[in-house]
């Protein structure tokens, strides 16, 4: 096993003190730590966001891109080099905002990477306008009278757009989520990480205390994680009791597995770029 | 009547969409260009699946033939409304073939000498489906083309559907020049022979794909939108045997950020898009220049602005080019100017990019992008491959993946390489990826990386080949113009030598950076300018004054989607020459598509129940 500080970046972390994401990537890291992964063989990509600057804070290979865009990119560097290990990561805005259109297309796709997401209903990095999944009548600065729209829900989205390993974890619980992120980036397909973490400056309402309030585990409730049906009806408990954990896994051909391109199981980036072939297509043109 | 020999000649099919025409052009145009002719085919189509009007125009030389031409020689009317546009334009000596099980035709307003050649399909074959075959069959016995080369496609496009479906067409081909030969005067315009050789014949995107795929590229991602879509068609049609990944993207955004996210692991990757996608990849195309990763963008334009005209060419989005994605970052625009050159440019873009580390745009339109025309191969025997600076393991002194050096170009290590581990970001950064955007603000730092990233234009303008003229080098008018009205220039030239007029050309195919010394000297030996834009404002010419100062001094436009004919170049240009104004004179070129005056979409049969949109 690989030590933690291995995975540790040359710069600190700039997030607010008691922010969630601290725990995030303190989780990340020992993830990775355990399965040992080299760091010089994970890929980190991220959009924008106070969560996004995560791959600067860790030792590995990073892409630090456009707003909402980190999963296409992820996708990309994916199907470039399926030999890397692959994990997006990003907020609530960020993926389920701006980006939410890659989002469900990547679960579809079950291209095998793993998607952290900071959700901490709130945009924090602007300085706390409402968020795809601010609670509906919640104030902010946007929404000086309450939020009108109903808050989006990303687990009973990921698992209707086929996403085959679905979890939510809690930045109030480290080890708990270091084991689901385990488990995301061992598991053979698109993983979703969603995170409860609290955004101490911005966000009033769903603070660390509110969660400790209704989080429960689905593990310690002896949810099945293999029945679909469940794992949506869990999706959709809000309020008194909020499950955290597994909701749903489930292994199917990842896109990789089923691309041609990719049949010969060698990475595109080791592949030769000569092409024998070009006289036998030359032939078709005439 | 006389039999003509013409060492040129044109035809048109024309009908509805969903009449098989494209497959009926395809079919004459390459059986001509394999029995030794030059052939130029432009398809004229709407954008419907079925319903609209479609007329495919095929020029055939014993010389190369430049463009669509606008002579019309022989018309293979597939229905009324094709007859009423085009049957007045049929020239003397020319025919027109149609299916009277379809429409009666009457030779009133036709030109001297045009023979109405009405066939019975139903009385002589019994099935409607044979009647492009049977008409092509009249049209070759009539024309004097070579019939080998079609009953040779006819057994080559049917060889998948069975021995029964050849030998009805080939009956119905042979029962339609049999029809000619037993019921037809003496006349009209046959074809000289070909060389005999047999020559490639290929569109602009295929072209642009086959250079993607010899200069080693493995990955491409697009989103369907006319007229790039048949680049994604073309590509993926050698997917399997070449090793490329393509991949359908739920848009344009996606397409761009994941060809970027394959890059930045080091595949070879290209995407394509017309306009309207372009505008969505925007922001992206930045994102290429501000993580410095190589990325090929095909813009295939069509008439906009917004969805504009899905079907109909234009030149309209340059500035669009220009000024994509915000900020200043290092950019390539190459426009290819003929069909070698979309597979040369494909080429050197790739290699541009990796040795710049920087978004290469290649802009093409429909008129390139989808024409058919035949060429004289290419060389795909020696192609350079060049990935610029790759490293594999990190030196002595540690890995800086921005490092600032003298060329501004920073050797680049790809993920999965030990020791050499980096974050690339959009957000400003130092030499090792490190983020200076907010709170480790630095400016300083920030005009060093700054100034590092542009330094790179000076090596792309030195590496890309400088502009020349064509022709005389001191003539007294110089067409002006960029990429696909390159050959239209080329003609009208030749035309104007002809009435002995000095012309020369100059368009222009690397665009960004903008080689503004060698145009500027260039356009100060030209005497008399006219640009030649396929759009409405003059983008080119606004961009040369903007880069060099000097003002081109005549200007002829069009912006009503169709390209251009050679008399529509040729007629102003020779006016120009006899007249020589003083004063600056703007003419502005329209088709004529034979519409009746009182057409209205409304009430057109062509219009009809199902009409499929497509975008």
């Amino acid at each position: 096993m690989a030590q933690v500080k291995e995975y540790v970046g040359k710069v600190k972390p700039d997030w607010c003190p008691g922010c969630g994401d601290f725990a995030v990537l303190n989780a990340l890291q020992r993830a990775l730590a355990e399965l040992d992964i080299a760091p010089h063989n994970v890929q980190i990509v991220s959009g924008i966001g106070c969560s996004s600057n995560l791959p600067g804070f860790i030792h590995a290979y990073g892409f630090h891109g456009l707003h909402g865009r980190a999963l296409p990119v992820a996708t990309g560097a994916k199907l470039g080099n399926h030999a890397l290990t692959v994990i997006a990561t990003g907020g609530d805005g960020d993926g389920y905002g701006i980006g939410v259109g890659h989002f469900i297309h990547t679960c579809r796709r079950n291209v095998d990477m793993t998607y952290i997401v900071m959700d901490n209903q709130i945009y924090g990095l602007t300085t706390g306008q409402a968020s795809p999944t601010t609670e509906k009548d919640i104030r902010t600065k946007s929404t000086p009278e309450g939020t009108i729209e109903t808050a989006l829900n990303p687990i009973a989205l990921a698992l209707s757009s086929g996403a085959t390993y679905v979890a939510r974890g809690f930045s109030g619980d480290n080890l708990h989520l270091a084991q689901l992120m385990k488990g995301a980036i061992e598991h053979k397909g698109f993983a979703l990480v969603d995170v409860f973490s609290p955004c101490v400056t911005y966000n009033k309402h769903n603070t660390y205390p509110w969660f400790r309030e209704r989080v429960y585990k689905l593990e310690d409730e002896r949810h099945d994680p293999s029945d679909f049906r469940l794992a949506i009806e869990k999706a959709f408990e809000w309020g008194a009791r909020i499950p955290l954990g597994l909701f749903y896994k489930v292994e199917r051909p990842t896109y990789e597995d089923q691309e041609p391109a990719l049949r010969n199981g060698k990475p595109l980036v080791k592949q030769s770029l000569e092409q024998p072939d070009l006289a036998s297509i030359m032939e078709d043109f005439i | 009547m006389t039999i003509q020999t013409a060492t040129e000649l044109t035809v048109w099919i024309g009908g509805a969409a969903g009449d098989g025409i494209a497959s009926a052009g395809e079919s004459l145009a390459k059986a001509c260009s394999r029995s030794g002719y030059h052939v130029f085919a432009y398809n004229s189509y709407q954008s419907v699946i079925r319903g609209g009007h479609v007329c495919m125009h095929i020029r055939i030389g014993t010389r190369k033939v430049y463009t669509q031409g606008d002579t019309l020689d022989y018309l293979i009317a597939l229905n009324q409304e094709t007859f009423g546009r085009y049957s007045k334009r049929v020239s003397s000596g020319g025919a027109i073939f149609y299916n009277t099980d379809k429409f009666q035709a009457t030779s009133a307003g036709l030109s001297k000498d045009v023979q109405l050649i009405g066939i019975p399909v139903m009385e002589l074959v019994g099935n409607q489906l044979m009647q492009n075959t049977m008409l092509i069959g009249t049209l070759v016995q009539v024309s004097g083309l070579d019939a080998s080369s079609i009953r040779q496609l006819i057994e080559e496009r049917f060889s998948k559907k069975g021995e029964a479906t050849i030998k009805t067409n080939l009956e119905a081909f042979d029962k339609g020049m049999e029809f000619a030969k037993s019921k037809l005067h003496d006349g009209g315009i046959r074809m000289a022979k070909g060389d005999g050789k047999r020559r490639p014949l290929a569109g602009g995107n295929p072209m642009v794909g086959f250079g993607a795929l010899a200069a080693g590229c493995r990955f491409y991602s697009a989103y369907p939108m006319t007229p790039a879509s048949s680049l994604l068609h073309w590509l993926v049609k050698y997917a399997s045997q070449t090793g490329l990944l393509v991949k359908q993207c739920e848009d344009e955004i996606s397409a761009l950020n994941m060809a970027i996210g394959a890059a930045h692991v080091g595949a070879r990757t290209m995407t394509g898009t017309s306009g309207g996608g372009f505008a969505l990849m925007t922001e992206a195309i930045g994102e290429a220049g501000m993580t410095e990763t190589p990325v090929v963008i095909v813009e295939a334009q069509r008439g906009g602005p917004s969805t504009g005209l899905p079907t109909k060419t234009e030149q309209g989005d340059l500035f669009q080019m220009l000024g994509a994605s915000q900020g200043e970052f290092p950019k390539i625009i190459l426009a290819p100017r003929t069909l070698q050159e979309c597979y040369t440019t494909a080429i050197e873009a790739f290699n541009l990019a990796e040795k710049y580390q920087c978004p290469v745009i290649i802009i093409t339109d429909l008129y390139l992008a989808e024409r058919l025309e035949t060429f004289e191969g290419v060389d795909i025997t020696h192609i350079p491959i060049e990935r610029g600076e790759l490293i594999s393991q990190a030196t002595g002194n540690g890995y800086h993946r921005f490092l600032d050096t003298k060329s501004g170009i920073s050797p680049r290590a790809l993920p999965g390489t030990p020791g050499t581990v980096y974050t690339a970001a959009t957000d400003e950064h130092d030499e090792d990826g490190i983020v200076i955007s907010d709170v480790f603000s630095n400016p300083p730092m920030r005009a060093k990386m700054m100034a590092k990233r542009m330094r790179k234009v000076e090596g792309i303008l030195q590496e890309l080949t400088p502009p020349k003229i064509d022709g005389l080098q001191d003539a007294d008018l110089t067409l002006i113009g960029w990429g696909s009205t390159y050959p239209v220039m080329l003609e009208t030239m030749e035309a104007l030598r002809q009435e002995g007029f000095r012309v020369n050309v100059l368009c222009l195919r690397a665009l960004w950076p903008f080689p503004d010394k060698a145009v500027r000297q260039l356009l100060e030996r030209c005497k008399m300018t006219l640009s030649v834009e396929n759009n409405y404002t003059g983008q080119l010419v606004k961009l040369i004054r903007m880069e060099t100062g000097v003002s081109i001094q005549h200007h002829l436009r069009k912006f009503d989607g169709e390209p251009f004919d050679p008399t529509q170049v040729i007629d102003p240009a020779r006016h120009l020459l006899k007249t020589r104004p003083k004063e600056s004179v703007i003419a502005t070129a329209v088709s004529d598509e034979g519409l009746p005056a009182d057409f209205s979409p409304i009430e057109s049969p062509a219009l009809g129940a199902e009409v499929a949109r497509q975008h």
